[in-house]
């Protein structure tokens, strides 16, 4: 079946990326944008859902400075 | 005094720290397929992109066939510097707490830093004497080039590492471009037989193409140790 | 071309938006026996007899090029030239252009440029060891080209720097005519044992063909997408998004890619090697049938693919990157195949070397397209340039600094010059790059004029890349020529000699006459140079067309030199290094306000022509202060260039971190040959003599520091100018004579700041 992981910085860890894309909104015309945050999306194929926690703590995510979730299609 | 220094597909500098361990000792290059040491008495993990910075520096290269007996040899007191991308893997290894997260500046940095050396009495410090001292301050000059070199570890986590000595380089003042906390450039784990560091000391250990050699001072403390090892 | 047209084939309509002209439509029927091109032919003819494969407008005027030298060890024609660098090494080097894909898309376009240009090194057979950067955007104020820098820069950064190869030198410039077309030019440098280089000329019929690296998509195809679909002449929906402009680079694969060819190499297991770079497959396989005079069978079946259905055009026309060809005797495709599994990189026998020089294109075994090698590689015509001088100024005039005018205090002209885009520190651009990396970095950027390499005998190399297209807008002869020169002067002031040159002619449409007038001068010009310095071109590149509705890029030939110094730790400085020190100027002193930065600054229209350059005296020059580095007589040297006089004592002192105490004396400048158009606004219209000796530029003289002994013994060999010492932290500049006095004084903060005005271009 079809599965997508998403992986998040932790709350509370500073996310460079997120605060250089919220400032650069505004400029563009876009306002009232708050609480950006960039992280990534694994799309996979999986024949026993079950594996993809282990995956997420083993592989897909560094559990010390990521929260993921994952999403069965 | 053999040092063996690891080749992931994608390492770098790997070559860099070969030439600069064979100033110290014997050196050679250990592939990530192998899990023969070759009978190294430390191990290097070096810079460089392994495995492409693929999901994460460091995360696929640290499942690989020789840092999986570079674990078991960690494990047993071996000493293992990781260098760049090799603190990365060992972090990912969980040989070493905390992470490497994207520099704060958001950009890949190359510059000549400053270290404060905050301890002497480790494997990986114990040859940067005094006479390295400026104005009162044990110092290392020594280039950092990275993008992604932020250290972090969650408070719980930082204060026991401070706690425990485990800090063992600091960013001068000023000279702390990725935005680590707590200004840490290099850290060891509790048994102290594991380093990992962002800056380069491999690139520091000739007047002529590193303008300083402080980074030799590493890989002699490392000699060192091993022979005071093998004497008791 | 008679009878009726067969409506399965593509038609005269399809040919000509792809490129081609009727004439040389009607000519590619004529080559293919009397019948014309079915898709696939036609797909490829067009891009081989593109201006950017078939270099239809320059092939004639490069021919007019010094090619030959005693240390030429591999000329223009192969993936990259080499020079015998000594000590049983060669070096192959070679700039090239993605102009285009930069503009489109500054990260990717510049990551492949660097991609491309690697890959040229190691197919011959060298281990890349360096690169450079020569960049061109319109003016810093433009949002655009902040846009266009910022990308480029972090895509050079992340292609060199991930696959280990340092950046250890450049140049960058904002000038409005580059607005619309940037300049991306990337050079690369390797080394290689003598004998050991490789060739791509493919031989021996039977001999396997072999497709290496990464699996091919659709990358780049967009523009022959007119061929796409079932029926000829149609196009589904969503067919265009499926077919990028964008070619998109993997630093990672060819790392792999790079390791991989090497290894093959030093085992004897190839017969040929060729990169795929523009044009994919027909142009490798075309180049390598070619050069060998054979022919080639090439099955797109046995590509390895990594889009579903591609047709067998879009095969061959691919850009998808880290890719090589090359050719392997039956008996080493095995070894070759496995050596490409260790370096887990994709590897495929697609081919086979025939006699008969043919280029046949089969699918599953089935001939699905045949050509003439000769005719698809070497019969493109050939055009004659028109060149005619403009009679009216091509280029506007740039914006004037509103506060600023010849009369200005000079302590402001030269904060307002050090602070400038053109000049200001590169720093916050080059720590981007990893210059380090490989550990034969003696001089890096911000260290010497040039970037300089140890080698294994503890000689080293040096390589710079240069030039000014204003200075070439405005006299395209003797702007090429000092562009030359400047290449050298940045090789002498670290002690190196010049072995050979490269070249990338960045001009627009070559069609119109006045610029094939700029090309024919400025070609002219880079033949005279090279042979004068006896630094012959060892390869190159053209980019043209570089114009949009704005008007044409300035001409740009831009120079990258490679040069030899005996011992590295002799290599020169460009900072002044001890107080104490004499500092001196050295070498003929013709220096003018035309066409210089200060004239930019204050708005002043390009003159009509530079002064001429005394090839004879500045070459006594470069070779005067190349001997002195060498001897460790001086303790730094700089080539005065952009800003002249007063900005490279700004520079050495802002390098050095030492100050200067410095007296021009009275009435030491040669008046300026070529005054200044006097400017219709309210302002001086003639610039003050000594404004001119601090900001005026020319070729060959240099700034010296040293020993006072020392610097003064070079006046045996060349003319010497004693103007000062070196100590405290403030640079003062005085007049001497009747007119003494205080021309200029600030402290090293003052100009730390001005020079670090790049910063915010890098928000």
């Amino acid at each position: 079946m079809r599965a997508r992981v998403l992986i998040r910085p932790k709350a509370g860890i500073l996310d460079p990326q997120g605060v250089a894309v919220q400032r650069a909104l505004p400029a563009l015309g876009f306002d009232g944008v708050e609480n950006v945050h960039i992280g990534r999306l694994i799309e996979l194929d999986v024949e026993d859902p079950n594996q993809l926690r282990p995956m997420c703590e083993k592989l897909l995510a560094n559990p010390l400075v990521e929260d993921y979730e994952i999403i069965l299609d | 005094m053999k040092f063996g220094v690891l080749q992931f597909p994608g390492s770098c500098d790997e070559v860099d720290a070969l030439h600069a361990a064979g100033k110290v000792g014997e050196a050679q290059l250990i592939w990530h397929g192998d899990r023969d040491l070759k009978g190294a008495d430390a191990i290097v993990v070096p810079g460089g992109f392994s495995y492409g910075d693929y999901l994460r520096a460091g995360a696929i290269a640290r499942f690989s066939p020789a840092m999986e007996s570079v674990i078991e040899f960690a494990h047993e007191g071996g000493l293992v510097l990781g260098i760049c991308n090799g603190f990365q893997v060992l972090c990912e290894a969980r040989l070493l707490p905390g992470a490497l997260l994207a520099n704060a500046n958001l950009r890949f940095t190359s510059r000549l830093l400053e270290l404060d050396v905050v301890r002497t009495d480790t494997a990986f410090t114990r040859a940067c004497a005094p006479d390295s001292a400026q104005a009162g301050r044990l110092m290392l000059r020594i280039p950092a080039k990275h993008a992604w070199g932020r250290y972090y570890a969650d408070a719980e986590t930082l204060a026991a590492i401070e706690g425990a000595g485990q800090v063992v380089l600091r960013y001068a003042p000023g000279q702390n471009f990725n935005g680590s906390l707590h200004d840490i450039a290099g850290v060891r784990n509790e048994h102290g037989n594991v380093f990992g560091l962002m800056p380069h000391p491999e690139h520091a250990v000739e007047e002529l193409t590193g303008g300083s050699c402080d980074g030799l001072r590493i890989f002699e403390s490392m000699r060192s140790a091993v022979e005071a090892t093998a004497l008791a | 071309m008679t009878g009726t047209h067969d409506p399965t084939l593509p038609s005269l309509e399809d040919a000509l938006a792809l490129g081609l002209t009727r004439a040389e439509y009607e000519l590619v029927c004529e080559k293919q026996g009397g019948r014309a091109p079915n898709q696939i032919e036609l797909a490829m003819y067009s891009l081989l007899w593109s201006e950017h494969c078939a270099y239809k407008h320059s092939r004639k005027l490069l021919r007019t090029l010094p090619t030959e030298g005693e240390h030429v060890v591999m000329g223009p024609g192969e993936n990259a030239g080499a020079v015998d660098v000594g000590g049983g090494l060669v070096c192959a080097f070679k700039v090239e252009s993605h102009n285009h894909p930069s503009a489109v898309e500054p990260f990717q376009g510049a990551a492949t440029g660097v991609g491309g240009i690697l890959r040229d090194i190691f197919a011959v057979g060298a281990r890349p060891i360096a690169v450079l950067d020569s960049l061109r955007f319109g003016e810093s104020s433009s949002p655009r080209s902040r846009y266009l820098l910022d990308g480029a820069v972090a895509g050079i950064g992340h292609y060199g720097n991930s696959i280990g190869v340092p950046t250890v030198g450049g140049e960058l410039y904002f000038e409005a005519p580059y607005e619309h077309n940037c300049l991306v030019n990337v050079m690369a440098l390797g080394l290689a044992a003598r004998g050991r280089l490789v060739r791509s000329a493919a031989s021996g019929p039977g001999n396997a063909l072999v497709l290496f690296g990464a699996a091919t998509g659709r990358d780049g195809i967009g523009g022959a997408s007119v061929l796409a679909s079932a029926e000829l002449g149609e196009q589904g929906e969503g067919e265009q998004d499926k077919r990028p402009t964008v070619q998109v680079g993997d630093p990672f694969e060819e790392k792999k890619l790079m390791e991989c060819s090497l290894e093959l190499l030093d085992r004897g297991l190839l017969v040929a090697l060729q990169d795929l770079g523009a044009a994919g497959l027909t142009s490798s396989a075309g180049e390598m049938a070619s050069k060998g005079g054979v022919g080639l069978d090439l099955d797109v079946a046995k590509v390895p693919l990594r889009e579903p259905d591609m047709e067998p055009f879009e095969v061959m026309v691919s850009e998808s990157q880290e890719r090589m060809l090359c050719v392997v005797e039956p008996a080493n495709v095995e070894a070759v195949i496995e050596l490409c599994q260790k370096w887990e990189v994709g590897g495929a026998a697609i081919g086979e070397v025939t006699a008969g020089g043919q280029l046949r294109v089969l699918r599953d075994g089935e001939l699905v397209g045949e050509m003439p090698v000769a005719a698809l590689v070497d019969e493109c015509p050939l055009y004659d340039l028109d060149p005619r001088k403009p009679e009216e100024p091509i280029y506007p005039p740039p914006p004037a600094a509103a506060e600023l005018s010849y009369a200005s205090p000079p302590r402001e002209l030269l904060l307002a010059l050090l602070s400038c885009a053109n000049l200001c520190s590169r720093r916050p651009l080059f720590e981007q790059y990893d210059s380090i990396v490989q550990s034969r970095t003696v001089r890096g950027p911000e260290q010497a004029d040039a970037a300089v390499l140890v080698l294994a005998d503890a000689s080293a190399l040096a390589v710079s890349i240069d030039c000014n297209g204003r200075r070439v807008a405005a006299d395209p002869y003797t702007g090429t020529v000092a562009a030359v020169l400047e290449c050298a002067a940045n090789l002498a002031c670290v002690g190196a000699e010049p072995l050979g040159t490269t070249n990338n002619l960045n001009f627009a449409n070559p069609e119109k006459p006045h610029v094939a007038w700029q090309m024919t001068e400025s070609v002219r010009g880079l033949g005279d140079a090279c042979r004068a310095l006896r630094a012959p071109i060892v390869g190159g590149n053209v980019s043209l067309y570089n114009e949009g509705a704005t008007g044409p890029i300035y001409p740009t030939p831009v120079i990258g030199m490679v040069g030899r110094l005996p011992d590295a730790r002799r290599a020169g400085r460009l900072g002044f290094a001890f107080p104490g020190d004499e500092i001196a100027l050295v070498g003929p002193l013709r220096h003018s306000l035309a066409a210089s930065e200060l004239a930019k600054l204050l708005g002043e229209p390009l003159p009509d022509g530079l002064p001429e350059i005394d090839l004879e005296a500045v070459g006594a020059a470069q070779l005067a202060v190349r001997e002195a580095v060498r001897a460790g007589a001086l303790s730094s040297a700089h080539d005065v260039a952009e800003g002249g006089v007063a900005v490279a004592l700004a520079e050495c002192c802002l390098i050095g971190g030492l100050g200067a105490q410095v007296e021009l004396p009275e009435g030491l400048w040669e008046p300026a040959p070529l005054p200044l158009p006097p400017d219709p606004a309210s302002r001086d219209a003639v610039p003050p003599l000594l404004t001119a000796a601090l900001f005026g530029e020319g070729s060959g003289s240099f700034l010296v520091s040293g020993d006072a002994a020392a610097v003064r013994a070079l006046g045996e060999r060349v003319a010497v100018l004693s103007i000062g010492r070196v100590g405290d932290d403030v640079l003062s500049i005085v007049e001497g004579g009747a007119l003494a006095g205080t021309m200029l004084t600030l402290t090293l903060d003052e100009l730390a700041d001005a020079y670090a005005s790049l910063a915010e271009l890098f928000s």
